[in-house]
């Protein structure tokens, strides 16, 4: 054992902005999330989650090929428990409505500080 | 003629960008007028809307710039694609804000981005003019151009 706490649920990070990608596994500080890595859109998504079988997921809503709000709806489909964190620039209701009926279990808003990003893990895994 | 809620979406949506990510305020210099399209920095990321208005809105900054709000925000990749990825990031921001604020009145583009001395294309509208409105972090400045009819 090396002293640090046993990892036992597994991330992946789903943008299509690397900045994005790299801000948020930089700035999420729990130690039970391994990251099994990161995708730039939904299909790579999907291919990524058949290979690592993700715990907890954060989710863009806007990116190439296949949106966020489409494999949000695929990845419940394959996995009911899995725990989805939409972290997106769009502001409006209806699209944070639409995320949740999909799926999601919480919405993250762009930008954020490292503390929003934080409180918002915190609340999707609780 | 724009009206100057519309202008405030766009231009919280840019210093919002600013407060949040970097931790430090973006200060707004004095706006202006202009007919045709003004002159760009290197980076620049475009929004296009139709609906209720029509037209472009695009935030342009100096690559000096970008790379002071990279450090900022603990990023150590200063590439080309990174500062594309940024200024893009600043355009969802600001469509993101007009989703709110317009709802359906106004359709509005995933954020593009153009680079060098590439500027978005203006509607040729008779009597459009575009608004500029400076925005100044630190020592340098950008500009958000809002060019609606």
């Amino acid at each position: 054992m090396n002293g640090k706490a046993r990892r036992s649920l597994k991330l992946m990070i789903v943008d299509d902005s690397n900045i994005m990608r790299r801000r948020i596994e930089r700035s999420q500080q729990f130690e039970e999330l391994e990251l099994v890595g990161t995708a730039g859109n939904g299909e790579d998504a999907l291919e990524l989650f058949r290979k690592t079988d993700p715990d907890v997921v954060t989710m863009d809503l806007t990116m190439p090929r296949m949106d966020g709000i489409e494999c949000i709806g695929r990845l419940v489909a394959l996995k009911p428990s899995i725990r989805i964190l939409v972290i997106s620039a769009l502001a409006d209701k209806a699209t944070a409505v639409e995320a949740m009926e999909k799926g999601a279990n919480g919405f993250l808003n762009k930008p954020f500080t490292d503390r929003q990003l934080n409180e918002a893990i915190a609340e999707l895994m609780s | 003629m724009l009206y100057e809620q519309e202008l405030k979406t766009f231009v919280e949506g840019t210093t919002n960008f600013f407060e949040v990510t970097a931790q430090q305020p973006a200060t707004l210099g004095s706006p202006y007028l202009m007919e045709g399209s003004p002159a760009v920095h290197e980076y620049t990321g475009v929004i296009n809307i139709s609906g209720k208005r029509e037209g472009v809105v695009y935030f342009t900054a100096p690559k000096a710039m970008l790379t002071v709000l990279l450090m900022k925000m603990q990023e150590h990749d200063f590439s080309h694609e990174t500062m594309r990825d940024l200024v893009g990031e600043v355009a969802n921001t600001i469509s993101g804000n007009a989703r709110r604020d317009f709802g359906r009145d106004f359709v509005i583009s995933v954020p593009s981005v153009l680079t060098g001395d590439k500027k978005p294309e203006i509607p040729k509208k008779p009597g459009l003019r575009s608004f500029i409105i400076p925005i100044n972090w630190r020592s340098h400045s950008a500009k958000l151009v809002v060019s609606l009819t």
